[in-house]
């Protein structure tokens, strides 16, 4: 509500600050929260927290290779988390990793959540021939394993950073076509919609003003796991070679790096990426979890 | 039940010729096929003799003929690498990758079925809430890393089981399998458990759920009633009805243990079709990539249909003239 309720119950009004009160009440998610947050603005500021520019060679030095954590440089400092094969700082090298991973996962979700929202909203709305043929491609797609799909695309299109998030949008935008569409068909069968369909409003106008938002609590939760899904595929594809290119080396690609070493004994080349990773994708899975039970309607008190 | 068969075997060739389709337009048109069929040390007057050869002048739909009358007969090209039939290749791989991913599905009940069960039977336990944790990291964790980690565990630092490969073989009607040495099961224990870790957390989470909803259910307690054993309740009374859908999904889950094969063989060095289609797309080794992907397309539209139709047969709910 507005400034003019009741002075005494303003907070409670407010669906959003309910939404914040929920889900501040688990401390699981919010520590979730945090950690990713953290983890954004490490990736963000990599230039600024970095020790050194990881991928300008003249910084590096190949007599500091394969070094263990804690070890001195030649020039003088410390190398908190070891350095890989090329000397180059390991804890550099991951923040500007975890930039490319987070690129990669947040803008393809992004993209597909736009396409497969679309197309889930339309299929219910029009139904018939539409929703008939949205939802074959979607089952088509949903019968064959993601890293099949991308596999597919990756191998066909050749490897670079836009193929990537190409291959990760197909394969991710018909999870939130199916789920979009489920919860659209309920709502279009509400008041509201017959209003504004009464009011003769244009069906753009009814789709994305009217049905669209009362479908995006759900779809925010299917977006949280879908992040987190597509930086763990894309870590898996660049560990397999097919993802990003040597120049723009993912967290996956860092671990496929040290894989080699890890043999001789040498494991915190992929060892701290790898760790990386799984903070990045659990803490986002927990922040999930938790949005998961507060936006359910059927789970509230 | 036999026009519902022959409507849904037209819509698998249907789905086949689409992905035929789908895969020639890729290596034809957004590619140059000239470079991707042509071995690239060919000097010039070999690659105008192949073309003319290929028809790779002539026009589109009568190259996609060409391929599709390829595809059919079972030819679709040479390995440049291996001078060898890509598809002869890949069924040559294909027995390593199978007995890894069947090996995976079995262990994954092994595992899943006896946690799952005790996490229904025990809920609120400290054991129960341990289990369903670690089943939320087999779903989360990436398999690549779980397998860097186990060779980091058990190679490198325990030295208790061999890190890559796969072991010594032996031969059954010509095709060479590793679990029936003893050394090619320590080299497959590692890869099958890698591989399975995401099937474990199914199949648990699943059994759980099973579990705890056929608890409470008449039969159960009429059997309590009835003085049978605590052991026999469950594990004739309760199971029984949960094992259904278990092996409907694993059955599912098949065809997506062989397609993530791709990652554990890579990380394990496990000479399978997965292990090959990794090498092949990273040295441009094209008909390969093809011939793989024409495959895998086909067996999973084969496994598709088999489970389509085991499921009528063993669920006489499923109502076919409905489903139409």
């Amino acid at each position: 509500m507005s400034e003019t309720a009741v002075p005494n119950h303003p907070v409670e009004e407010s669906p959003f600050r309910r939404f914040v009160a929920e889900f501040a009440a688990s401390k699981v998610a919010l520590f979730g929260l945090a950690v990713f947050v953290l983890i954004a603005l490490l990736a963000i500021f990599a230039n600024w927290i970095g020790p050194q520019n990881p991928y300008d060679l003249a910084q590096l030095d190949i007599m500091d290779g394969r070094l263990p954590p804690g070890s001195k440089s030649v020039a003088g400092y410390t190398y908190l988390l070891g350095t890989d094969d090329q000397g180059r700082d390991m804890f550099s090298g991951m923040l500007y990793g975890l930039r490319i991973s987070l690129a990669v996962g947040v803008g393809s979700a992004i993209f597909a959540a736009c396409v497969g929202t679309t197309l889930g909203l339309l299929a219910a709305f029009f139904g018939r021939r539409i929703d008939t043929i949205v939802m074959r491609v979607v089952d088509l797609q949903l019968s064959f394993p993601s890293i099949l799909v991308a596999l597919m695309i990756l191998a066909v299109l050749g490897k670079s950073v836009t193929n990537v998030v190409l291959a990760l949008v197909i394969v991710e935008w018909a999870g939130y076509a199916r789920n979009v569409r489920a919860i659209a068909m309920v709502e279009r069968k509400r008041e509201y919609i017959e209003a504004a369909a009464c009011l003769a409003l244009p069906w753009r106008r009814i789709v994305f003003r009217h049905l669209l938002p009362n479908c995006l609590p759900p779809l925010i939760v299917i977006a949280t796991q879908q992040v987190a899904r597509a930086i763990a595929l894309e870590a898996t594809l660049s560990f397999l070679g097919l993802g990003v290119p040597i120049t723009e080396p993912s967290l996956g690609l860092l671990i496929a790096n040290g894989y080699q070493y890890m043999l001789s004994g040498k494991y915190w080349i992929s060892f701290y990426p790898g760790l990386a990773l799984l903070v990045t994708i659990v803490s986002i899975n927990l922040v999930g979890d938790h949005l998961r039970d507060v936006l359910n309607p059927r789970l509230k008190r | 039940m036999f026009t519902w068969l022959l409507r849904r075997l037209f819509q698998a060739c249907f789905v086949v010729l689409a992905m035929t389709i789908i895969v020639f337009i890729g290596v034809h048109v957004i590619g140059n096929p000239v470079d991707i069929l042509i071995s690239p040390e060919a000097d010039q007057a070999e690659r105008a003799k192949i073309i003319a050869e290929m028809g790779l002048d002539r026009p589109l739909w009568q190259q996609y003929a060409y391929f599709l009358g390829g595809a059919l007969h079972g030819d679709l090209g040479r390995s440049f690498v291996f001078n060898e039939p890509a598809l002869k290749l890949i069924g040559g791989r294909m027995p390593a990758t199978l007995e890894l991913a069947v090996t995976a599905v079995l262990m994954s009940m092994c595992f899943g079925i006896p946690l799952g069960l005790y996490a229904g039977l025990k809920p609120n336990g400290i054991l129960g809430r341990v289990i369903m944790s670690g089943s939320i990291l087999g779903f989360s964790l990436p398999s690549f890393w779980v397998g860097l980690m186990l060779i980091m565990t058990f190679a490198v630092q325990l030295g208790w089981l061999p890190s890559t490969g796969r072991g010594e073989t032996a031969e059954i009607l010509g095709v060479r399998w590793s679990f029936l040495t003893w050394d090619g099961l320590r080299h497959m224990a590692m890869p099958a458990l890698n591989l399975s870790l995401y099937n474990i957390s199914l199949v648990l989470r699943l059994t759980r759920a099973g579990v705890r909803e056929t608890l409470p259910m008449d039969y159960i307690k009429f059997a309590r009633a009835k003085g049978l054993s605590p052991a026999r309740v469950i594990f004739v009374h309760v199971l029984k009805n949960i094992m259904i859908p278990v092996v409907t999904v694993l059955g599912l889950e098949l065809g997506t243990t062989i397609a993530f094969a791709v990652v554990t063989e890579s990380v394990f060095a496990w000479p399978g079709m997965g292990k090959l289609i990794i090498d092949s797309i990273n040295v441009l080794d094209r008909p390969v990539i093809v011939a793989y992907l024409m495959m895998i397309v086909l067996i999973f539209i084969t496994i598709n249909l088999v489970v389509d139709i085991l499921y009528t047969v063993l669920d006489p709910r499923v109502r076919l003239e409905t489903k139409a």
